[in-house]
């Protein structure tokens, strides 16, 4: 498909909801680069680059693994050293002695980023992708602009910059070689590390020609390869830490071990903002292997330090024993005391009453007077946690004014302004390493624990490690947010939808009620609604304390699963198909806002649905007790619809028997990368809808271990299979968008299978089980 | 104090512990530094932590060192040789790329590797039951039950 079928409309439709601020400002700054051409040349990308990040470096410098040996673990990073070398953008450097080392600039969650952006160098650098190694790169704003994981953000913000600083290096190459022949550089191609001009059959390898390459000058404008010849891009190929992963080597913030290093805990109030009055400290520090035990006062906000005892130790199991061992009197006067199931009732009282209209479009009350059929639906969706495998953890050294510290942040740039904000370090004194990430799905993009590991850190003269337990992990997330809604759709004769009111229930952290908690925001332009003539959309907020935070594409999660839900029911109630229904919404092909690759693009959803429903079998019958269920969803740039089939028994057993997820994000980076994310954000999906709940009383989460926050085990995976479309659009990420379709795909089949409708998430709550 | 002589990936190794309810887990990983062998829930609900005892799969979180006199324990880091050469079972899980995040990786390895040794040939069901102690938040089952059946097929060509 190519860009320009598109016709310009005013109308603007903003998929993502909430984002992370991180991603927000990202965005912000990308206002500036509305390039969809994948033939984007060079001058215009610095000029839009340097309105984004301050623009590429320029300047020579060298990236230096830390030590060759330990530069594929933990704590490797690239940074300037040595001149002997050439290294001309900072993303990549080549060695006389053949070695090619090309940085990581984002954190590595999983998403499969510190293999693909470095793939795409690769590509326009012309190397073997064997012969590559890839490090994490140094925390540098002044370099590589913002370097954060989220918002599936990494590869549409960072394509065009990768594939610069490679071909820009392969150019200064070809230059350095042909003034070497005394030839035209035009005359001269590259073939995997390797020059060659054809006319006098002489070639000459990256390696030996290097450091004269390094003494010219950064090119203006370089042309980028012809993606029918890529070696690279598209390709299947394994994550560069694989190696180190099966082999055990160190890797993770938790594995990170220092010198003279401490083990630390820190124990809070289990409601959110309980202060530590009285401890018995003595007793701690009495313990076995203790050295040290202190309390903390909070200082900022929620999200960094909440008032806790730290309690620190020689060995983990030693201060995990020491702190079964702590008394603790909270002050709880200052904390949460959300209930869950007050929360509920009061959303039931809240739907009688309605509430102010925050958006609107045509008369929805002429649209439900004249209509033929009305149909009102209420949905509930409880919080979740992350759960990541790798619990909470930083090191930290606090050392001759400087704060250094070694975490799985998913935005460490952000480091520095937390650790200043509950410390006396300024900012600059804070010095952050990268490490790799055991899940990150949004839970570290908040950095309360660098917070604690820092105030810690602070009090004491040797590094420390702070561990958290799975308990503290579940107790203290940052949840995705539940809410409620309650739709009232109307019906024409044809099953056509004339009217969408929705009234949604969400929540303002407690005492800021100009606005949403993260995540819980409301969308006035998300699919239906700009397609509807008469729109009404009411909005509740309650307070609430229970920290929430970004979970896997935040708002869209949920937002999703509504939708999708209450469009099949209208669908169903006006004996419309629902694909048709789909499909006829879309309208004509058009793209709102032209240019603008966060607007929606009809065309692009179509081709999905039409995929999906092609592939999936759309429509053929199913034996009794199987049904088929699809959804939709546009965000975070991508296009994704999904067709699954389900069995449900006569005991409400469920079983998922076949995904088949058709999706559009552009040219595929790393094959193998995609899919694993594709895959991902289905198991993710279903494991979520099925039941994991987190719910509180008092303030304090119930749930504490995966005994009773179920993650979904290898028996109860579907069969998935994957269509990508491929479009020409520039290439975005896939961190995210394939997760929301799964809960609303899986319901409407529920529905199809055994006629029950599902309202509540999760399942368990329905009486589902699997 | 405690003294504890065990092998752990094939040496001979003497602890002293001061504290034999120490799970084998924590003495891996904090005083020997073989933290391949990751800590994920604490409770032998995850299986993140698995190791080989004698050869068979064991949640090493729930291990008490001081249970461990005489046993043979296999960590994540003595799969390879001593060379550095992949054992077979690593080889296909960097080929297949099945991690995503990792963290869970080792633990369903070891699981795996320890499976092929009672099951040479598994199938889907066997797999599945075999595997269902170890989580994997990022999902990435497809491929583990992928690779055990590609190391299956090798290790039947192989022998």
């Amino acid at each position: 498909m190519k860009e320009n079928t598109s016709t310009p409309t005013d109308l603007p439709l903003r998929p993502d909801i909430d984002l992370p601020e991180v991603v927000v400002n990202a965005m912000r700054e990308d206002q500036q680069i509305r390039i969809v051409n994948l033939s984007l040349d060079r001058r215009k990308f610095i000029k839009l680059s340097g309105l984004a990040t301050g623009g590429l470096m320029l300047a020579f410098g060298t990236i230096t693994p830390r030590n060759a040996d330990a530069s594929e673990n933990s704590g490797s990073e690239a940074h300037l050293g040595s001149n002997n070398v050439f290294d001309p953008n900072g993303y990549l450097q080549i060695a006389p002695d053949g070695s090619i080392v090309i940085v990581a600039i984002n954190p590595e969650i999983g998403q499969g980023i510190k293999t693909a952006l470095p793939m795409v160098v690769a590509e326009e650098l012309d190397v073997k992708w064997e012969n590559v190694k890839v490090v994490q790169s140094e925390i540098d704003a002044e370099k590589y602009g913002r370097q954060f994981a989220g918002g599936s953000q990494s590869t549409p913000r960072h394509f065009d910059r990768h594939r610069t600083a490679g071909a820009a290096a392969r150019a200064m190459l070809i230059s350095a070689a042909a003034s070497h022949w005394g030839v035209a550089p035009e005359s001269c191609s590259t073939s995997e590390g390797v020059i060659v001009h054809r006319e006098s059959n002489r070639s000459i390898s990256y390696a030996d020609i290097c450091l004269a390459a390094a003494k010219l000058p950064v090119p203006e404008k370089v042309p980028f390869k012809d993606k029918k010849d890529y070696k690279i891009l598209g390709k299947w190929k394994p994550g560069v830490d694989n190696h180190s992963i099966v082999t055990g080597a160190p890797l993770f913030g938790y594995d990170q071990t220092l010198p003279g290093m401490r083990y630390a805990m820190y124990v809070k109030c289990p409601a959110t903002g309980g202060v530590a009055t009285k401890a018995n400290i003595d007793a701690l520090k009495a313990a076995p292997g203790i050295e040290d035990a202190f309390i903390l006062p909070a200082k900022g906000e929620d999200h960094q330090l909440l008032s806790g005892v730290a309690i620190i130790g020689n060995s983990t199991w030693n201060v995990m024993k020491a702190a079964n061992q702590l008394q603790v009197t909270w002050d709880r006067s200052g904390a949460g005391k959300d209930s869950w199931t007050e929360l509920v009732s009061r959303a039931e009282k809240s739907f009688q009453s309605g509430d102010k209209v925050i958006h609107s479009a045509g008369i929805f009350a002429e649209a439900k007077a004249k209509a033929d059929k009305v149909l009102e639906s209420t949905y509930q969706y409880n919080f979740i946690a992350h759960a990541t495998m790798e619990p909470m953890n930083c090191t930290a050294h606090y050392h001759d004014g400087i704060m250094e510290l070694w975490a799985p942040s998913q935005t460490p740039q952000a480091a520095g302004d937390e650790v200043a904000a509950v410390t006396s370090v300024a900012k600059e004194n804070v010095k952050y390493h990268q490490l790799r990430i055991g899940g990150g799905f949004g839970r570290r993009l908040i950095n309360d624990y660098l917070c604690e590991a820092a105030a810690i850190a602070e009090k004491v003269d040797y590094p420390i490690k702070l561990v958290w337990t799975r308990e503290q992990d579940m107790a203290h997330d940052f949840f995705r947010v539940g809410g409620f809604s309650k739709f009232t759709g109307t019906l024409d004769a044809a099953g056509n939808i004339t009217g969408w009111k929705d009234h949604f229930i969400t929540f303002n952290p407690a005492g800021t009620p100009d606005k949403t908690v993260r995540g819980g925001g409301s969308n006035t332009s998300v699919f239906p609604i700009p397609m509807v003539a008469n729109v009404e959309l009411q909005e509740t907020r309650y307070d609430l304390r229970i920290p929430c935070g970004w979970w896997r594409a935040p708002g869209s999660c949920t937002r999703a699963w509504v939708i999708n839900s209450f469009m099949h029911e209208l669908s169903t109630a006006g004996g419309k198909d629902f694909k048709k229904l789909l499909i006829d919404m879309m309208g004509k092909t058009r793209w709102f806002e032209q240019g603008n690759w966060r607007a929606l693009h009809t065309g692009r959803a179509k081709d999905v649905i039409e995929l999906a429903a092609e592939k999936g079998n759309w429509g053929a019958p199913l034996a009794k007790g199987r049904g088929r269920g699809m959804a939709y969803y546009f965000c975070h740039l991508g296009y994704f619809a999904e067709v699954v089939e389900v069995t449900v028994d006569a005991s409400n057993k469920l079983t998922l028997d076949k995904v088949v997820v058709a999706g559009d994000v552009g040219p595929i980076i790393n094959r193998s990368g995609a899919e694993a994310q594709i895959e991902g954000s289905v198991i993710d999906g279903y494991s979520a809808m099925i039941g994991q709940s987190i719910t509180f009383a008092d303030g304090v989460v119930k749930q504490s271990n995966f005994h009773d926050y179920p993650i979904l085990r290898m028996a109860h995976q579907p069969k998935i299979e994957i269509h990508m479309i491929e479009s020409d659009f520039r290439p975005t990420g896939l961190g995210e968008p394939a997760l929301p379709p799964l809960a609303p795909a899986v319901c409407n089949a529920i529905f199809e299978a055994c006629g029950k409708r599902i309202r509540k998430l999760p399942l368990t709550a329905e009486g589902f089980n699997v | 104090m405690v003294t504890i002589n065990l092998s752990i990936n094939g040496k001979s190794t003497k602890l002293e512990v001061s504290d034999g309810t120490t799970p084998l887990l924590w003495v891996l990983r904090d005083t020997l530094g073989l933290v391949g062998t990751k800590y994920g829930c604490g409770r032998g609900l995850c299986g993140s932590c698995t190791v080989h005892m004698n050869g068979i799969a064991m949640r090493s979180c729930q291990l008490p060192i001081s249970a461990l006199e005489g046993q043979s324990i296999t960590t994540i880091e003595g799969l390879a040789s001593e060379e550095g050469e992949l054992s077979p079972i690593q080889e296909i899980w960097v080929e297949e790329d099945v991690p995503q995040c990792g963290y869970c990786q080792a633990g369903q390895i070891m699981t795996a590797s320890a499976l092929l040794k009672t099951n040479p040939n598994p199938d889907d069901d066997a797999i599945d039951a075999a595997m269902a102690g170890n989580l994997c938040r990022c999902g990435t089952y497809k491929r583990i039950r992928k690779a055990i059946h590609k190391a299956a097929e090798k290790g039947v060509k192989s022998s």
